[in-house]
């Protein structure tokens, strides 16, 4: 956008062109107050020992048991968004499969907005209400086949925790991945077609790698969005730090883990740089899958 | 091939294909839901049901006292929220649209930051925070303006691009209007959809929010659900039922609110979802 700026008066001096730029600096006080100090405390912090620069508490990172949750972190952030990848694509393309301005397709997007955004305590509860040790799907299959669910506490593991965060990731890849679909012409189908391609073969050489920046991208955001997931963990999980988000609660709340002050920033400080890295990479395929279905 | 044409079977097997898929995916999102009902509302000693725990929603005083904090904490995140933004965006929009992207930036920052991260990261502000306000939930909100920011921000920017603020502001100007003016009484009223958006979007994150308040040990809605479950499971699923049931009403209410004027698709995804299709980064928050 070409700024006006430039069609001020040479007569204006320096002062009055920089005047309205002072009515942003409430919100850039306000930022930089509440998030970027925040977020350069973190990687400020995490290379400080007892005032002095060091990297000790980077080092601790490499505990096994950090390392250990660490990877739990990228498997289980990994593991759900392909499931909720897949699955999500699927539901999005019985959708996309419709009228476009059907009934159908407006619940299903209204409603996985809603799921999308649905996560947390209450989650946690919804699942201890349905497969938890008195949960009414347990109790249920118990009966029914024998399962032993009523006696068991994988919904706590990190087993359950792939069920539960399901539970947002495929809604969440709905609302991502549908404008992709939609991108998809009908005319590349027909073109196909006549050219004698069955569906297969359309599929194979023209839809899928067509779709693969923008479901890979998809993947991405969904990993990050699981990576940094907190509050379903938390209200999950009360024993042990499977995953890296609970061993910062550890840290915060405890005086003394590893002896270190600083230690919940290095952890912030891994978990900002996985995050960041996904998400250049999210925004790299974003640019390439625009230049198709955009 | 035989009578059935191949294109009539392969769209017998695309519709098959998707009941399918509906079905499945809908149980799956469908059964905890009533799971919370029936576990919320059953007699474990014998047939029957109660509204026992649904009673105790307002009963308790625990959790009533975090309903009110919630509430008070949304209110205040909301006006915290437009008071900030709304007057930036405009005056971004009409007098130094060149900081129109760093402000796009900032304003999505929070997204591609974990929530976790910043409130490690604050541990210095919250003490201030606690030292200026002393020991109440209120000063949440200040918080909470940032985890709302990137949700608030698409919707007021939509509800700003889909008007020419520039002729407005302009036509306004040179009829003697001051800048407050132009903002309180032609801008605002010209975004009013865009404004019922950003503030439903707000009120239903800090209804759900956890992250910020347990690790700051205050008792907000969330925080008391966690909790009360130690005594009474049955209390904290129906509570999490009845927070899911506003939040859903409120994000429901909020796709109609922004789909009634630009109808079509796209329309509610641009008011909840997470992300922009097609823009540069930032991820979801989300209260999880």
């Amino acid at each position: 956008m070409a700024a006006p700026a430039t069609r001020t008066p040479r007569s204006r001096s320096r002062a009055a062109r920089l005047l309205p730029v002072l009515g942003v600096v409430p919100f850039l006080a306000y930022l930089a107050v509440f998030l970027v100090v925040p977020t350069l405390t973190v990687v400020v912090g995490a290379f400080v020992e007892d005032g002095r620069p060091s990297l000790a508490v980077v080092r601790d990172l490499a505990d096994p048991a950090v390392l250990g949750s660490l990877a739990n972190s990228l498997v289980l952030s990994a593991l759900t968004a392909v499931i909720g990848g897949v699955v999500g694509a699927l539901l999005a393309y019985a959708v996309v499969t419709g009228p476009a301005d059907g009934a159908l397709r407006r619940l299903v997007t209204s409603v996985c907005g809603v799921l999308a955004q649905f996560g947390g305590v209450t989650l946690a509860f919804a699942f201890i209400a349905t497969l938890g040790i008195s949960g009414v799907v347990s109790v249920w299959l118990d009966a029914t086949f024998g399962t032993g669910l009523t006696s068991s506490t994988w919904l706590f593991s990190l087993r359950g925790l792939v069920l539960v965060y399901a539970y947002f990731q495929i809604p969440l890849m709905v609302i991502v991945f549908l404008p992709a679909l939609d991108g998809v012409r009908v005319q590349w189908r027909e073109a196909a077609e006549n050219l004698g391609a069955s569906t297969w073969q359309y599929w194979r050489l023209v839809g899928l790698p067509l779709l693969a920046p923008a479901f890979l991208g998809s993947l991405l955001l969904l990993f990050a969005n699981a990576f940094a997931a907190y509050a379903t963990a938390a209200a999950l999980v009360s024993q042990g730090n499977p995953i890296i988000p609970l061993w910062i609660r550890s840290a915060l709340t405890s005086e003394v883990v590893l002896g270190h002050a600083n230690f919940a920033y290095a952890l912030a400080l891994e978990m900002v740089l996985v995050v960041a890295l996904v998400m250049t990479g999210y925004s790299l395929l974003v640019r390439r899958t625009a230049r198709w279905l955009g | 091939m035989s009578a059935r044409s191949p294109r009539r079977a392969a769209r017998t097997r695309l519709q098959v294909f998707r009941v399918v898929v509906l079905v499945l995916t809908g149980a799956f999102f469908v059964v905890p839901l009533l799971s919370m009902l029936d576990f919320s509302t059953r007699l474990f000693n014998a047939d029957g049901r109660t509204g026992a725990a649904w009673a105790l929603l307002v009963a308790d005083p625990l959790l009533r006292g975090a309903i009110g904090t919630s509430l008070l904490l949304s209110l205040l995140t909301v006006v915290g929220m437009l008071v900030l933004l709304v007057p930036t965006l405009v005056w971004v929009r009409l007098r130094v649209p060149r900081l129109g992207r760093a402000v796009e930036f900032l304003c999505l920052l929070p997204l591609t930051v974990p929530p976790l991260v910043i409130i490690v990261g604050l541990t210095n502000v919250t003490a201030w925070l606690s030292y200026l306000f002393g020991d109440t939930a209120t000063w949440l909100a200040f918080l909470y303006v940032v985890l709302v920011l990137p949700y608030a921000y698409r919707a007021l920017d939509a509800g700003l691009a889909a008007i020419d603020v520039v002729t407005l502001a302009e036509a306004a100007r040179s009829l003697g209007a001051g800048w407050l003016t132009v903002i309180v009484r032609v801008v605002v009223p010209n975004i009013r959809t865009a404004l019922v958006s950003a503030s439903f979007i707000s009120i239903a994150l800090v209804l759900g929010e956890y992250t910020f308040a347990s690790l700051l040990n205050f008792d907000t809605l969330q925080v008391a659900i966690a909790l009360q479950s130690k005594s009474n499971a049955q209390e904290s699923v129906a509570a999490s039922l009845a927070s899911i049931l506003v939040a859903a009403l409120l994000l429901v209410g909020l796709s109609f609110v922004s789909g009634r004027r630009r109808t079509g698709r796209g329309a509610v995804a641009a008011g909840v979802a997470p992300v922009p299709a097609g823009t540069a980064p930032p991820v979801p928050e989300e209260p999880r």
